[in-house]
């Protein structure tokens, strides 16, 4: 089980969760069950999701693992100039 | 593909170097060629009509006079560009956007396009086009578009991210908000609280060169695009998918670019000059006058931000809050949220809360512009930061330093920091020399912070290596800022050899895999990050081939320094093997060596820079003289600290325009007033005092060299230090950007009064 933390507009298209426990051993198995739990963030995790573990930031790694104990944060997919 | 990306603290000897820019002499000869530098046989001349009015429905379009003209070979409407989008709003917007569909959504809103056999025949052409429009209600202000009065820019929006949903449509597409702590609290221990509202109005990107393209659609489904792009990958899925194209059929080559910074990132007119030679049957080529380039690409937001900031009086931040209303044109956008984001992102916070608002008005669709949404959020907190400081009674660096985020803080967007630069780039502002040199009479100082996140991605590139042992490395994120130059050093760097035997070009879309495109701050991050990795795959390679021309096993060959060296005693009177030496064996030894490597380049440093200005207001004028102007920036590492110190030096003069001068001003009409150079004014040379830089390196611990990246950080301060220098000279505090002469003639006036 890891604790995952949402914000902004990842948050708001859960229906304002904002802290979720899910049983997921890497960032495909989370993006699977987050669309499931939450049919809302199917759009965002379709076009591209940020994912923050321990501070590092990924957008395109399914098979990058989750540590139990490590904090891992949602964000939107940015724009950048 | 396994790649170790960890920082490994390596001496270098190539990378951090300045050698000449490979692009240098064909750009100072003309040699270079540009978007509208490319010509293709029986090419015809593409025009674009647009709408004149700010919000009308297009009633009809009756193009019957325009295709009978002699010498027009296609004229096109939205219906021939038809939606292909399968629901997908985002991109139905680029759609839209590129052709009116029903309803003209700003002045400049593309309406048709003709093909002809040149200029003055399409525009001839134009002029029989007959649109009769339906005038609706405008409103191009920000403020003005979120009071519910204010006319509906789109009548199906309704505000998203708010609980419950709304039952009436709004201007406000959407709510975002971040932040952590409790801000009520926060602000029930503070001592001194300051709150004010702060306005940025709408800027352009500025590029030098126009948005062009070359098309050619073939009777058999492939396609054919030149184009001037920051990301020509993009650029062809987005074309592909709008034009129902298969992807792999659309060759897509970009061409050097006069400048993007953000506004090259989008698709303009490319599908309409697809659909233009599709009609036709023909090449089409398509330029955008600078008119056009004003009126209907994408410019930054302009914004209205309300901030509030408390802190004991030690000078501890107890509390901050932001509101930021920032207008996306038409369309919905995510330029409040990042705004909301980067707010705050400098320091380190124990409640904090960020709203963002995305704010439909009848202007072109907003786009990305170096570190996209941060200048403004930046001006806003750090011009509230510096009035703080003078409530507090302390030194506006020594509050900073105080209240900066460090390794361990919670972001105010998020996650928690690795190792960072802001602590150090405000340590940095605070020993430099511009900080305690003598200023005066209507002079002032002013020094700010700024924060972007700097981005990574999808990135695939190929390293050759030729019979004589030079190298051939062909990537694909779009050189937009000299990275060129910088990858070819890696490459240099890994296998050894001097720069020079490096040449470094930029792929189409069909002669390598799949680039994000140079966004984010992200080309050299993440195409050095491929290339070390292409690098150590050649390597690999060669190590073989080595092995084979002295017969041994390949276990005991090791790389070091450029060289094939045998292991051991047993081979110890084998002379070291150069690349050159392999690469001559290569056609006997297994034929080509080449390295390849696709990744996602993950990991990207934050990035903080702090930036230190002087300037002299005239009293009588209002004008503002820049008069010094210090940029301190981390890097991770300079690969080519020339080009870094151009990223901020520029970063610093685009800044400065946006703070001074430049501004998008409509009329009553809705219509753009000074959709030109001459009446928007950006900096030029003598305008600016020569912008001096410091570079700073804290590794990236995700890369192995300890590449941040570094191209758009430097616009995030500007702003905010030129309206605090503005405000300390002027003795205003200056909340209008840009600081034009008549809103600090304005100020002073207002002074006077009392």
């Amino acid at each position: 089980m890891v604790a995952v933390t949402l914000w902004g507009s990842v948050a708001a298209a859960a229906g304002g969760a904002e802290t979720i426990d899910i049983e997921a051993k890497d960032i495909r198995e989370l993006f699977g069950k987050l669309a499931e739990q939450y049919p809302g963030l199917e759009p965002l995790v379709e076009n591209g999701i940020a994912v923050a573990i321990d501070g590092v930031i990924y957008r395109d790694s399914w098979s990058k693992e989750l540590p139990r104990d490590a904090e891992i944060v949602l964000l939107p997919r940015l724009a950048g100039g | 593909m396994n790649f170790d990306a960890r920082y490994a603290a390596q001496s270098f000897k190539s990378v951090g170097t300045r050698p000449i820019r490979p692009d240098g002499v064909d750009k100072v000869t003309g040699r270079a060629r540009y978007g509208a530098d490319f010509n293709m046989p029986g090419q015809l001349v593409g025009c674009i009509l647009r709408s004149p009015h700010a919000h009308a429905k297009i009633e009809k379009i009756d193009t019957s006079k325009a295709e009978k003209l002699k010498g027009v070979k296609a004229v096109i409407t939205a219906t021939d560009l038809p939606d292909l989008t399968n629901g997908d709003a985002a991109m139905y917007d680029i759609l839209d956007n590129c052709m009116a569909r029903g309803k003209a959504l700003y002045d400049g809103h593309a309406v048709a396009a003709v093909a002809a056999i040149d200029a003055r025949t399409a525009r001839q052409a134009l002029k029989l086009i007959k649109v009769r429009y339906k005038v609706l209600p405008h409103v191009t202000d920000v403020d003005e578009a979120v009071k519910p009065s204010a006319p509906l820019v789109q009548n199906d929006v309704f505000t998203a991210g708010v609980d419950p949903r709304p039952t009436k449509p709004s201007n406000i597409a959407r709510r975002s908000q971040y932040g952590h702590g409790d801000v009520d609290a926060g602000f029930g221990k503070a001592d001194i609280i300051v709150e004010c509202s702060y306005r940025t109005e709408q800027t352009h990107q500025g590029y030098i060169e126009p948005h062009a393209c070359v098309a050619s659609v073939n009777s058999d489904g492939t396609a054919e695009l030149w184009v001037c792009t920051q990301g020509h990958f993009v650029f062809r899925q987005h074309c592909a998918g709008l034009l129902g194209l298969d992807v792999s059929k659309l060759r897509v080559t970009s061409s050097e670019i006069g400048g993007g910074f953000g506004g090259k990132t989008h698709v303009w007119i490319e599908p309409v000059a697809l659909a233009l030679s599709r009609k036709a049957g023909r090449p089409v080529k398509l330029v955008m006058s600078r008119e056009e380039v004003f009126r209907a690409s994408g410019p930054t937001s302009a914004t209205s931000i309300d901030v509030r900031i408390g802190a004991r009086s030690d000078g501890t931040i107890t509390a901050a809050l932001a509101t930021l209303r920032y207008s996306c044109g038409p369309y919905d956008g995510m330029w409040a949220e990042i705004g909301a984001m980067t707010a705050f992102a400098c320091y380190d916070l124990e409640n904090v809360r960020s709203v963002g608002q995305e704010v439909l008005v009848n202007r072109p669709k907003t786009a990305a512009y170096r570190a996209p949404s941060a200048p403004m959020a930046a001006f806003a907190v750090e011009s509230a930061i510096d009035e703080l400081a003078g409530k507090v009674g302390m030194d506006p660096v020594a509050l900073r330093i105080k209240n900066a985020a460090k390794e361990g803080t919670r972001s105010s967007y998020g996650p928690v920091y690795g190792p960072i630069g802001i602590g150090p780039t405000l340590e940095a502002v605070q020993k430099h020399p511009h900080m305690n040199a003598p200023l005066g009479r209507n002079q002032g100082r002013g020094m700010a912070c700024g924060f972007w996140f700097n981005f990574g991605g999808q990135t695939c590139t190929d390293l050759n290596i030729g019979v004589d042992g030079t190298v051939t490395l062909a990537v694909g994120t779009v050189d937009v800022g000299g990275s060129r130059a910088s990858l070819s050093l890696v490459a240099a760097e890994e296998l050894g050899i001097p720069y020079e035997q490096v040449k470094a070009v930029i792929a189409d879309t069909s002669t390598l895999g799949y680039n994000d495109m140079t966004d984010g701050s992200r080309g050299t991050f993440s195409s050095s990050m491929a290339t070390i990795s292409a690098a150590r795959n050649a390597i690999a390679v060669m190590k073989e081939r080595a092995a084979r021309m002295w017969d041994i096993p390949v276990k005991d060959v090791d790389w070091e320094d450029g060289h094939a060296r045998a292991r051991g005693k047993k081979h110890g009177n084998l002379p070291p093997l150069s690349v050159k030496d392999i690469a001559a064996a290569a056609p006997k030894t297994g034929g080509p060596i080449a390295g390849h490597s696709e990744l996602v380049a993950d990991g990207a440093g934050v990035s903080f820079a702090t930036h230190i200005c002087d300037v002299e207001i005239d009293p009588e004028t209002g004008a503002t003289k820049v008069l010094r102007y210090t940029v301190v920036q981390d890097a991770g590492k300079a690969v080519h600290p020339d080009y870094v110190e151009g990223q901020y030096q520029g970063g610093a003069a685009q800044g400065i325009g946006w703070a001074l001068n430049e501004e998008y001003i409509y009329g009553e009409d809705g219509r753009l007033q000074n959709p030109g150079f001459l009446d928007y004014r950006i900096p030029v040379c003598s305008d600016l005092p020569m912008i001096d830089t410091q570079i700073l390196e804290i590794p990236n611990p995700n890369h192995p060299y300890g590449v941040r990246g570094v191209g758009e950080t430097s616009i995030v301060p500007p702003l905010a230090a030129i309206a605090n220098a503005v405000s300390n000279a002027v003795g205003v505090r200056m909340t209008h950007i840009p600081m034009s002469p008549p809103r600090i003639l304005a100020a002073l006036d207002g002074k006077k009064a009392g």
